[in-house]
Protein backbone atom coordinates (compact mmCIF):
# COMPACT_ATOMS: atom_id res chain seq x y z
CA UNK A 1 0.00 0.00 0.00
CA UNK A 2 2.96 2.24 0.85
CA UNK A 3 5.31 4.07 -1.52
CA UNK A 4 8.57 5.23 -1.50
CA UNK A 5 7.68 8.69 0.03
CA UNK A 6 5.39 8.12 2.78
CA UNK A 7 8.08 5.45 4.60
CA UNK A 8 10.64 8.58 4.21
CA UNK A 9 8.00 10.34 6.11
CA UNK A 10 7.55 7.55 9.27
CA UNK A 11 11.30 7.29 9.00
CA UNK A 12 11.61 10.72 10.80
CA UNK A 13 9.77 9.73 13.64
CA UNK A 14 12.44 8.66 16.41
CA UNK A 15 12.25 4.89 17.24
CA UNK A 16 11.26 4.96 21.09
CA UNK A 17 8.59 7.21 19.45
CA UNK A 18 6.74 4.85 17.03
CA UNK A 19 7.57 1.75 19.30
CA UNK A 20 5.79 3.20 22.23
CA UNK A 21 2.90 4.03 19.68
CA UNK A 22 2.59 1.15 18.24
CA UNK A 23 2.32 -0.46 21.98
CA UNK A 24 -0.56 1.92 23.17
CA UNK A 25 -2.05 0.79 20.06
CA UNK A 26 -1.99 -2.50 20.60
CA UNK A 27 -3.09 -1.70 24.10
CA UNK A 28 -6.42 -0.21 22.31
CA UNK A 29 -6.86 -2.83 19.75
CA UNK A 30 -6.42 -6.17 21.62
CA UNK A 31 -9.58 -5.91 23.80
CA UNK A 32 -11.57 -4.92 20.57
CA UNK A 33 -9.74 -8.45 18.76
CA UNK A 34 -10.79 -10.68 21.78
CA UNK A 35 -14.18 -9.15 21.32
CA UNK A 36 -14.20 -10.39 17.87
CA UNK A 37 -12.55 -13.38 18.85
CA UNK A 38 -15.03 -14.57 21.08
CA UNK A 39 -18.33 -13.51 19.56
CA UNK A 40 -20.73 -16.02 18.22
CA UNK A 41 -21.13 -15.31 14.71
CA UNK A 42 -23.36 -17.56 13.64
CA UNK A 43 -25.85 -16.35 16.54
CA UNK A 44 -25.13 -13.07 16.33
CA UNK A 45 -28.05 -11.83 13.69
CA UNK A 46 -30.39 -13.81 16.45
CA UNK A 47 -29.34 -11.43 19.62
CA UNK A 48 -29.66 -8.33 17.07
CA UNK A 49 -33.01 -8.68 16.13
CA UNK A 50 -34.13 -9.27 19.21
CA UNK A 51 -36.88 -6.62 20.94
CA UNK A 52 -35.22 -6.62 23.98
CA UNK A 53 -31.84 -5.44 21.97
CA UNK A 54 -33.74 -3.31 19.61
CA UNK A 55 -35.53 -1.26 22.31
CA UNK A 56 -32.51 -0.62 24.76
CA UNK A 57 -30.72 0.12 21.55
CA UNK A 58 -33.37 3.32 20.35
CA UNK A 59 -33.15 3.96 23.81
CA UNK A 60 -29.70 4.49 23.69
CA UNK A 61 -29.58 6.51 20.60
CA UNK A 62 -32.41 8.57 21.75
CA UNK A 63 -31.28 9.31 25.18
CA UNK A 64 -27.41 10.28 24.77
CA UNK A 65 -28.38 12.56 21.63
CA UNK A 66 -30.85 14.49 24.30
CA UNK A 67 -28.16 14.04 26.55
CA UNK A 68 -25.87 16.17 23.95
CA UNK A 69 -28.26 18.40 23.10
CA UNK A 70 -28.54 19.45 26.16
CA UNK A 71 -24.84 19.70 26.82
CA UNK A 72 -24.35 21.90 24.10
CA UNK A 73 -27.49 24.05 24.99
CA UNK A 74 -25.80 24.44 28.70
CA UNK A 75 -21.94 23.49 28.20
CA UNK A 76 -21.68 26.22 25.64
CA UNK A 77 -22.39 29.51 27.34
CA UNK A 78 -20.89 27.98 30.36
CA UNK A 79 -18.05 27.21 28.75
CA UNK A 80 -17.98 31.44 27.53
CA UNK A 81 -18.25 32.21 31.00
CA UNK A 82 -15.54 29.83 31.76
CA UNK A 83 -12.77 31.44 29.20
CA UNK A 84 -14.30 35.32 28.89
CA UNK A 85 -15.42 36.36 32.72
CA UNK A 86 -13.00 37.37 35.22
CA UNK A 87 -14.60 36.63 38.48
CA UNK A 88 -13.47 35.25 41.82
CA UNK A 89 -13.23 31.68 42.07
CA UNK A 90 -13.43 31.03 38.35
CA UNK A 91 -10.73 28.45 39.39
CA UNK A 92 -13.26 26.40 41.55
CA UNK A 93 -16.07 26.72 39.38
CA UNK A 94 -14.54 24.74 36.65
CA UNK A 95 -13.28 22.12 38.95
CA UNK A 96 -17.13 21.51 39.87
CA UNK A 97 -18.36 21.84 36.64
CA UNK A 98 -15.74 19.06 35.60
CA UNK A 99 -16.41 16.80 38.82
CA UNK A 100 -18.41 14.37 37.32
CA UNK A 101 -15.91 13.52 35.34
CA UNK A 102 -13.71 12.35 37.61
CA UNK A 103 -16.26 10.87 40.39
CA UNK A 104 -17.33 7.50 40.06
CA UNK A 105 -20.45 6.65 38.16
CA UNK A 106 -22.38 5.14 40.92
CA UNK A 107 -21.54 8.06 43.23
CA UNK A 108 -22.77 10.44 40.88
CA UNK A 109 -25.82 8.63 40.84
CA UNK A 110 -26.38 8.81 44.61
CA UNK A 111 -25.36 12.21 44.52
CA UNK A 112 -28.01 12.89 41.86
CA UNK A 113 -30.82 10.81 44.08
CA UNK A 114 -29.49 13.28 47.10
CA UNK A 115 -30.08 16.56 44.74
CA UNK A 116 -33.10 15.17 42.45
CA UNK A 117 -34.83 12.47 43.89
CA UNK A 118 -37.90 12.05 45.60
CA UNK A 119 -36.00 13.28 49.08
CA UNK A 120 -33.62 15.27 47.28
CA UNK A 121 -32.93 18.50 48.38
CA UNK A 122 -34.74 19.98 44.76
CA UNK A 123 -36.41 16.71 43.92
CA UNK A 124 -39.17 16.71 46.88
CA UNK A 125 -39.93 19.85 45.66
CA UNK A 126 -40.46 19.00 42.01
CA UNK A 127 -42.01 15.60 43.47
CA UNK A 128 -44.58 17.68 45.29
CA UNK A 129 -45.45 20.99 43.30
CA UNK A 130 -45.22 19.84 40.15
CA UNK A 131 -45.57 15.80 40.44
CA UNK A 132 -42.04 15.80 38.31
CA UNK A 133 -40.14 12.36 39.41
CA UNK A 134 -37.09 11.61 37.81
CA UNK A 135 -35.83 8.51 39.10
CA UNK A 136 -36.67 5.65 36.94
CA UNK A 137 -37.98 7.75 34.00
CA UNK A 138 -36.65 8.04 30.69
CA UNK A 139 -35.80 11.66 31.56
CA UNK A 140 -33.87 10.32 34.42
CA UNK A 141 -31.48 8.60 32.23
CA UNK A 142 -31.18 11.96 30.04
CA UNK A 143 -30.06 13.46 33.45
CA UNK A 144 -27.78 10.83 34.31
CA UNK A 145 -26.04 10.93 31.10
CA UNK A 146 -25.88 15.46 30.89
CA UNK A 147 -24.38 15.17 34.22
CA UNK A 148 -21.01 12.97 33.34
CA UNK A 149 -20.86 13.88 29.69
CA UNK A 150 -21.28 17.48 29.94
CA UNK A 151 -17.68 18.46 31.25
CA UNK A 152 -16.31 16.90 28.04
CA UNK A 153 -17.96 19.71 25.69
CA UNK A 154 -16.91 22.84 28.34
CA UNK A 155 -13.27 21.59 28.53
CA UNK A 156 -13.03 21.28 25.35
CA UNK A 157 -14.99 24.37 24.07
CA UNK A 158 -13.56 26.48 26.75
CA UNK A 159 -9.88 25.83 26.01
CA UNK A 160 -10.51 26.81 22.00
CA UNK A 161 -12.35 29.95 23.38
CA UNK A 162 -9.10 30.81 25.07
CA UNK A 163 -6.97 30.00 22.00
CA UNK A 164 -9.41 32.23 19.80
CA UNK A 165 -7.77 35.16 19.23
CA UNK A 166 -9.73 38.30 20.71
CA UNK A 167 -8.93 40.87 18.18
CA UNK A 168 -11.30 39.08 16.17
CA UNK A 169 -14.25 39.67 18.25
CA UNK A 170 -13.54 43.20 18.91
CA UNK A 171 -12.95 44.69 15.27
CA UNK A 172 -16.39 42.77 14.96
CA UNK A 173 -17.63 44.75 17.88
CA UNK A 174 -16.07 48.23 16.13
CA UNK A 175 -17.34 47.79 13.05
CA UNK A 176 -21.07 47.55 14.52
CA UNK A 177 -21.83 44.29 15.47
CA UNK A 178 -23.79 43.41 18.71
CA UNK A 179 -22.57 41.64 21.16
CA UNK A 180 -24.65 38.59 20.25
CA UNK A 181 -24.14 38.80 16.50
CA UNK A 182 -20.20 38.63 16.74
CA UNK A 183 -20.69 35.39 19.52
CA UNK A 184 -23.07 33.70 16.34
CA UNK A 185 -21.66 34.92 13.58
CA UNK A 186 -17.74 35.69 14.61
CA UNK A 187 -17.10 33.52 17.62
CA UNK A 188 -19.26 30.06 17.26
CA UNK A 189 -17.70 29.53 13.83
CA UNK A 190 -14.18 29.83 14.89
CA UNK A 191 -14.88 27.52 17.95
CA UNK A 192 -17.21 24.97 15.85
CA UNK A 193 -14.68 22.24 15.40
CA UNK A 194 -14.10 22.40 18.74
CA UNK A 195 -17.89 22.33 19.70
CA UNK A 196 -18.18 19.50 17.05
CA UNK A 197 -15.42 17.62 18.73
CA UNK A 198 -16.85 18.37 22.51
CA UNK A 199 -20.27 17.13 21.36
CA UNK A 200 -19.22 14.08 19.75
CA UNK A 201 -17.03 13.26 22.84
CA UNK A 202 -20.13 14.02 25.59
CA UNK A 203 -22.19 11.82 22.92
CA UNK A 204 -19.77 9.00 23.09
CA UNK A 205 -19.60 9.50 26.90
CA UNK A 206 -23.45 9.33 27.16
CA UNK A 207 -24.05 6.48 25.05
CA UNK A 208 -21.54 4.34 26.69
CA UNK A 209 -22.70 5.52 30.63
CA UNK A 210 -23.91 2.68 32.78
CA UNK A 211 -22.99 3.53 36.41
CA UNK A 212 -24.88 6.69 37.66
CA UNK A 213 -28.05 5.60 34.70
CA UNK A 214 -28.21 2.14 36.79
CA UNK A 215 -28.34 3.90 40.38
CA UNK A 216 -30.15 7.47 39.38
CA UNK A 217 -32.64 6.06 36.74
CA UNK A 218 -32.86 1.91 37.67
CA UNK A 219 -33.35 -0.24 34.98
CA UNK A 220 -36.44 -1.55 33.09
CA UNK A 221 -36.42 -2.46 29.54
CA UNK A 222 -38.32 0.39 27.30
CA UNK A 223 -37.88 3.16 30.12
CA UNK A 224 -34.65 3.53 31.54
CA UNK A 225 -32.57 0.40 30.00
CA UNK A 226 -29.83 1.28 27.94
CA UNK A 227 -27.44 -0.87 25.82
CA UNK A 228 -24.71 -0.67 28.47
CA UNK A 229 -27.00 -2.16 31.10
CA UNK A 230 -28.39 -4.43 28.83
CA UNK A 231 -25.42 -5.32 27.80
CA UNK A 232 -23.99 -5.82 32.15
CA UNK A 233 -27.46 -7.92 32.20
CA UNK A 234 -26.49 -10.63 29.51
CA UNK A 235 -23.58 -10.85 30.95
CA UNK A 236 -25.16 -12.63 33.65
CA UNK A 237 -26.99 -15.06 32.12
CA UNK A 238 -26.18 -15.40 28.04
CA UNK A 239 -22.24 -13.65 27.76
CA UNK A 240 -22.98 -14.26 23.95
CA UNK A 241 -25.32 -11.90 23.68
CA UNK A 242 -23.77 -9.48 25.61
CA UNK A 243 -21.17 -9.77 22.92
CA UNK A 244 -22.79 -8.97 20.38
CA UNK A 245 -24.65 -6.59 21.79
CA UNK A 246 -21.66 -4.79 23.02
CA UNK A 247 -20.28 -4.90 19.53
CA UNK A 248 -22.93 -3.33 17.84
CA UNK A 249 -22.11 -0.15 20.38
CA UNK A 250 -18.76 -0.49 19.90
CA UNK A 251 -19.36 -0.33 15.75
CA UNK A 252 -21.79 2.85 16.00
CA UNK A 253 -19.29 4.70 18.24
CA UNK A 254 -16.32 3.72 15.99
CA UNK A 255 -18.32 4.91 13.12
CA UNK A 256 -19.42 8.12 14.37
CA UNK A 257 -15.72 8.57 15.19
CA UNK A 258 -14.39 7.54 11.97
CA UNK A 259 -16.91 9.57 10.43
CA UNK A 260 -16.25 12.54 12.51
CA UNK A 261 -12.69 12.89 12.71
CA UNK A 262 -11.44 14.36 9.30
CA UNK A 263 -13.92 17.21 9.69
CA UNK A 264 -12.52 18.24 12.82
CA UNK A 265 -8.67 18.23 12.07
CA UNK A 266 -9.53 19.69 8.73
CA UNK A 267 -11.71 22.39 10.21
CA UNK A 268 -8.50 22.53 13.22
CA UNK A 269 -6.12 23.42 10.63
CA UNK A 270 -8.14 26.52 9.17
CA UNK A 271 -8.83 28.14 13.05
CA UNK A 272 -4.78 27.86 13.42
CA UNK A 273 -3.90 29.75 10.32
CA UNK B 1 19.04 -3.23 11.46
CA UNK B 2 16.54 -2.36 9.41
CA UNK B 3 13.85 0.87 10.78
CA UNK B 4 10.84 -0.93 10.51
CA UNK B 5 12.45 -4.29 12.44
CA UNK B 6 13.71 -1.54 15.09
CA UNK B 7 10.10 -0.50 15.74
CA UNK B 8 9.06 -3.61 15.98
CA UNK B 9 11.80 -5.04 18.04
CA UNK B 10 11.72 -2.13 20.69
CA UNK B 11 7.82 -2.47 20.66
CA UNK B 12 8.52 -6.28 21.61
CA UNK B 13 10.46 -5.11 24.31
CA UNK B 14 8.41 -2.59 25.45
CA UNK B 15 5.76 -5.29 25.95
CA UNK B 16 7.55 -7.53 27.58
CA UNK B 17 8.69 -5.29 29.94
CA UNK B 18 5.32 -4.03 30.66
CA UNK B 19 4.43 -7.72 31.19
CA UNK B 20 7.58 -7.95 33.70
CA UNK B 21 6.11 -5.57 35.73
CA UNK B 22 2.77 -6.88 35.82
CA UNK B 23 3.93 -10.41 37.60
CA UNK B 24 3.65 -7.83 40.81
CA UNK B 25 -0.03 -7.40 39.51
CA UNK B 26 -0.82 -10.83 40.77
CA UNK B 27 -3.49 -11.56 43.03
CA UNK B 28 -2.07 -11.16 46.85
CA UNK B 29 -0.07 -14.72 47.67
CA UNK B 30 -0.88 -16.81 45.17
CA UNK B 31 -0.32 -19.87 47.43
CA UNK B 32 1.97 -18.60 50.24
CA UNK B 33 -0.19 -19.28 52.92
CA UNK B 34 -3.54 -17.30 51.25
CA UNK B 35 -7.05 -18.60 50.81
CA UNK B 36 -8.43 -16.84 47.72
CA UNK B 37 -12.24 -17.20 48.38
CA UNK B 38 -14.82 -16.21 45.79
CA UNK B 39 -18.05 -15.72 47.40
CA UNK B 40 -21.39 -14.44 46.79
CA UNK B 41 -22.03 -10.20 47.12
CA UNK B 42 -25.00 -11.55 49.87
CA UNK B 43 -22.32 -13.05 51.95
CA UNK B 44 -19.55 -9.80 52.42
CA UNK B 45 -20.47 -9.17 56.01
CA UNK B 46 -20.69 -12.90 57.45
CA UNK B 47 -18.10 -14.22 55.19
CA UNK B 48 -15.60 -11.32 56.38
CA UNK B 49 -16.22 -12.29 60.22
CA UNK B 50 -15.54 -15.75 59.11
CA UNK B 51 -12.50 -14.82 57.76
CA UNK B 52 -11.28 -13.04 60.42
CA UNK B 53 -12.45 -15.66 63.12
CA UNK B 54 -10.63 -18.46 60.61
CA UNK B 55 -7.45 -16.46 60.46
CA UNK B 56 -7.90 -16.52 64.25
CA UNK B 57 -7.60 -20.26 64.45
CA UNK B 58 -4.89 -20.46 61.50
CA UNK B 59 -2.75 -17.38 62.03
CA UNK B 60 -0.49 -18.47 59.39
CA UNK B 61 -3.00 -18.62 56.44
CA UNK B 62 -4.49 -15.10 55.21
CA UNK B 63 -8.08 -15.07 53.56
CA UNK B 64 -8.45 -12.96 50.75
CA UNK B 65 -11.92 -12.34 49.62
CA UNK B 66 -13.65 -11.37 46.10
CA UNK B 67 -17.12 -10.69 46.77
CA UNK B 68 -19.36 -10.25 43.80
CA UNK B 69 -22.37 -11.83 42.18
CA UNK B 70 -22.60 -15.60 42.13
CA UNK B 71 -22.84 -15.24 37.70
CA UNK B 72 -20.24 -12.96 37.81
CA UNK B 73 -17.82 -15.50 39.70
CA UNK B 74 -18.34 -17.80 37.67
CA UNK B 75 -17.27 -16.12 34.78
CA UNK B 76 -14.37 -15.00 36.45
CA UNK B 77 -13.26 -18.64 37.43
CA UNK B 78 -14.44 -19.58 33.84
CA UNK B 79 -11.76 -16.86 32.46
CA UNK B 80 -9.20 -18.01 34.56
CA UNK B 81 -9.13 -15.99 37.90
CA UNK B 82 -7.27 -17.66 40.19
CA UNK B 83 -9.80 -19.23 43.42
CA UNK B 84 -9.25 -21.29 45.71
CA UNK B 85 -12.96 -21.55 46.78
CA UNK B 86 -16.57 -20.46 45.72
CA UNK B 87 -19.49 -19.64 47.84
CA UNK B 88 -22.40 -19.35 45.38
CA UNK B 89 -25.81 -17.77 46.08
CA UNK B 90 -27.50 -20.28 44.57
CA UNK B 91 -27.28 -23.78 43.42
CA UNK B 92 -27.22 -22.89 39.77
CA UNK B 93 -24.31 -21.26 39.20
CA UNK B 94 -22.76 -24.00 41.23
CA UNK B 95 -23.91 -26.06 38.51
CA UNK B 96 -23.06 -24.11 35.70
CA UNK B 97 -19.61 -23.93 37.78
CA UNK B 98 -19.45 -27.79 37.73
CA UNK B 99 -20.66 -28.33 34.23
CA UNK B 100 -17.41 -27.05 32.55
CA UNK B 101 -15.27 -29.16 35.51
CA UNK B 102 -14.78 -26.22 38.06
CA UNK B 103 -14.85 -27.30 41.18
CA UNK B 104 -12.71 -30.48 42.80
CA UNK B 105 -15.11 -31.09 46.04
CA UNK B 106 -18.52 -32.28 45.96
CA UNK B 107 -20.60 -28.70 46.64
CA UNK B 108 -21.39 -29.25 50.30
CA UNK B 109 -24.58 -26.73 51.53
CA UNK B 110 -24.20 -24.32 54.54
CA UNK B 111 -26.58 -21.79 54.23
CA UNK B 112 -30.42 -21.15 53.55
CA UNK B 113 -31.91 -17.58 53.38
CA UNK B 114 -35.28 -16.80 52.39
CA UNK B 115 -36.63 -13.30 50.94
CA UNK B 116 -38.71 -10.69 52.25
CA UNK B 117 -40.09 -7.68 51.12
CA UNK B 118 -37.80 -4.27 52.48
CA UNK B 119 -39.75 -1.41 52.96
CA UNK B 120 -38.21 2.15 54.95
CA UNK B 121 -38.55 2.79 58.34
CA UNK B 122 -42.03 2.52 59.92
CA UNK B 123 -43.24 1.05 56.97
CA UNK B 124 -44.98 4.13 55.62
CA UNK B 125 -47.10 2.67 53.14
CA UNK B 126 -48.40 -0.65 55.29
CA UNK B 127 -47.40 -2.99 52.93
CA UNK B 128 -48.71 -6.69 54.70
CA UNK B 129 -47.97 -8.99 51.77
CA UNK B 130 -47.53 -9.38 47.98
CA UNK B 131 -50.87 -8.67 46.91
CA UNK B 132 -50.08 -4.56 48.41
CA UNK B 133 -47.04 -4.65 45.68
CA UNK B 134 -49.73 -4.90 42.73
CA UNK B 135 -50.60 -1.08 43.51
CA UNK B 136 -49.67 0.80 40.42
CA UNK B 137 -48.98 3.97 42.62
CA UNK B 138 -46.42 2.24 44.67
CA UNK B 139 -42.67 2.13 43.58
CA UNK B 140 -41.75 -1.69 43.48
CA UNK B 141 -38.22 -2.34 43.03
CA UNK B 142 -36.43 -5.83 42.72
CA UNK B 143 -33.53 -7.55 40.95
CA UNK B 144 -33.27 -8.51 37.43
CA UNK B 145 -34.70 -11.72 36.37
CA UNK B 146 -30.96 -12.47 35.33
CA UNK B 147 -30.22 -12.81 38.51
CA UNK B 148 -30.73 -15.06 41.40
CA UNK B 149 -32.72 -12.71 43.59
CA UNK B 150 -34.45 -11.71 40.62
CA UNK B 151 -35.64 -14.78 39.23
CA UNK B 152 -36.67 -15.55 42.67
CA UNK B 153 -38.67 -12.08 42.75
CA UNK B 154 -40.93 -13.79 39.83
CA UNK B 155 -41.11 -16.91 41.31
CA UNK B 156 -42.33 -15.30 44.52
CA UNK B 157 -45.11 -13.35 42.47
CA UNK B 158 -46.42 -16.36 40.59
CA UNK B 159 -46.58 -18.25 43.83
CA UNK B 160 -49.18 -15.09 45.19
CA UNK B 161 -50.67 -14.92 41.91
CA UNK B 162 -50.29 -11.60 41.72
CA UNK B 163 -48.95 -8.97 39.04
CA UNK B 164 -46.50 -6.73 39.96
CA UNK B 165 -44.86 -4.61 37.63
CA UNK B 166 -41.48 -3.26 39.10
CA UNK B 167 -40.27 0.36 38.25
CA UNK B 168 -36.85 -1.18 37.84
CA UNK B 169 -35.14 -4.23 37.68
CA UNK B 170 -31.98 -3.64 39.49
CA UNK B 171 -28.52 -5.13 39.16
CA UNK B 172 -27.94 -7.01 42.38
CA UNK B 173 -29.83 -7.04 45.63
CA UNK B 174 -27.70 -4.46 47.49
CA UNK B 175 -28.74 -2.08 44.56
CA UNK B 176 -32.52 -2.48 45.84
CA UNK B 177 -31.70 -1.96 49.67
CA UNK B 178 -30.42 1.37 48.51
CA UNK B 179 -33.47 2.39 46.85
CA UNK B 180 -34.97 1.90 49.48
CA UNK B 181 -33.19 3.06 52.50
CA UNK B 182 -32.72 6.47 50.22
CA UNK B 183 -37.07 6.35 50.04
CA UNK B 184 -36.61 6.63 46.52
CA UNK B 185 -38.41 3.24 46.31
CA UNK B 186 -41.39 2.38 48.46
CA UNK B 187 -40.82 -1.51 48.42
CA UNK B 188 -38.65 -4.24 47.26
CA UNK B 189 -37.58 -7.84 47.23
CA UNK B 190 -34.69 -9.19 48.95
CA UNK B 191 -32.88 -11.80 51.35
CA UNK B 192 -33.47 -11.38 55.11
CA UNK B 193 -29.93 -11.12 55.46
CA UNK B 194 -30.04 -7.82 53.62
CA UNK B 195 -32.86 -6.50 56.26
CA UNK B 196 -30.93 -7.84 58.95
CA UNK B 197 -27.92 -5.78 57.39
CA UNK B 198 -29.69 -2.46 57.01
CA UNK B 199 -30.17 -2.37 60.30
CA UNK B 200 -32.69 0.64 61.36
CA UNK B 201 -32.59 1.97 57.83
CA UNK B 202 -35.23 -0.40 56.83
CA UNK B 203 -38.17 -3.04 57.84
CA UNK B 204 -39.01 -6.58 56.30
CA UNK B 205 -42.25 -7.80 55.80
CA UNK B 206 -41.72 -11.51 55.86
CA UNK B 207 -43.83 -13.85 53.41
CA UNK B 208 -45.98 -16.78 54.17
CA UNK B 209 -44.18 -20.19 53.51
CA UNK B 210 -46.19 -21.38 50.79
CA UNK B 211 -45.20 -18.07 48.39
CA UNK B 212 -41.92 -17.33 49.74
CA UNK B 213 -38.92 -19.12 47.95
CA UNK B 214 -35.72 -21.01 49.75
CA UNK B 215 -32.04 -19.59 48.46
CA UNK B 216 -29.09 -22.58 49.06
CA UNK B 217 -26.09 -21.35 49.50
CA UNK B 218 -23.30 -24.31 48.74
CA UNK B 219 -19.34 -24.03 48.93
CA UNK B 220 -16.94 -25.68 46.85
CA UNK B 221 -13.12 -25.87 46.55
CA UNK B 222 -12.51 -24.72 42.90
CA UNK B 223 -10.58 -26.97 40.89
CA UNK B 224 -6.56 -26.30 40.18
CA UNK B 225 -6.79 -24.28 43.14
CA UNK B 226 -3.66 -22.34 43.97
CA UNK B 227 -3.76 -23.65 47.97
CA UNK B 228 -6.00 -26.54 47.90
CA UNK B 229 -5.17 -27.76 51.33
CA UNK B 230 -6.05 -24.07 52.69
CA UNK B 231 -9.56 -23.75 50.54
CA UNK B 232 -10.08 -27.26 52.29
CA UNK B 233 -9.52 -25.94 55.78
CA UNK B 234 -11.64 -22.75 55.16
CA UNK B 235 -14.81 -25.24 53.55
CA UNK B 236 -14.58 -26.87 56.33
CA UNK B 237 -14.50 -24.03 58.97
CA UNK B 238 -17.69 -22.22 57.26
CA UNK B 239 -19.20 -25.75 57.69
CA UNK B 240 -18.66 -26.05 61.53
CA UNK B 241 -20.53 -24.85 64.33
CA UNK B 242 -18.45 -22.06 64.75
CA UNK B 243 -19.16 -20.80 60.81
CA UNK B 244 -22.93 -21.72 61.45
CA UNK B 245 -23.36 -19.48 64.43
CA UNK B 246 -21.55 -16.82 62.81
CA UNK B 247 -23.52 -16.89 59.63
CA UNK B 248 -26.99 -17.34 61.74
CA UNK B 249 -26.01 -14.02 63.41
CA UNK B 250 -26.22 -12.51 60.13
CA UNK B 251 -29.88 -14.04 59.37
CA UNK B 252 -28.90 -16.98 57.17
CA UNK B 253 -30.63 -20.27 58.02
CA UNK B 254 -28.75 -23.69 58.70
CA UNK B 255 -28.84 -25.61 55.82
Amino acid sequence: MSSGRPRDGRARVPVPALALAAVAIAFFALPLVGLLWRAPWSSAWGYLTDDDALTALRLSIVCSLWATALSVVFGVPLAWVLARVEFPGRTVVRALCTLSMVLPPVVGGVALFFALGRRGLVGQYLDRWFDIRLPFTTAGVVVAQTFVAMPFLVITVEAALRQLDQRIEDAARTLGASRWYTFRRVTLPAVRPALMAGAVLSWARALGEFGATITFAGNFPGTTQTMPLAVYLSLETNPEEAIVLALVLIAISFAVLVGLRDRWFGARTTVAA
Amino acid sequence: MHYRTRVLVSSLVIAAVALAACESAKPAGGGDGAVIVFAAASLTAAFTEIGDAFTAEYPDVEVVFNFAASSELVTQIGEGAPADVFASADQSNMTKLAAVGGNSTEPALFARNTLEIIVGPGNPKRISGVADLANEDLIVVTCAPEVPCGAYAVQIFTNAGVTVVPKSLEENVKAVVTKVTLGEADAGIVYRTDVTAAAAAAEGVELPEDVNVVAEYPIAVVAGAPNADGAQAFTDFVLSQRGRTILESYGFLAP
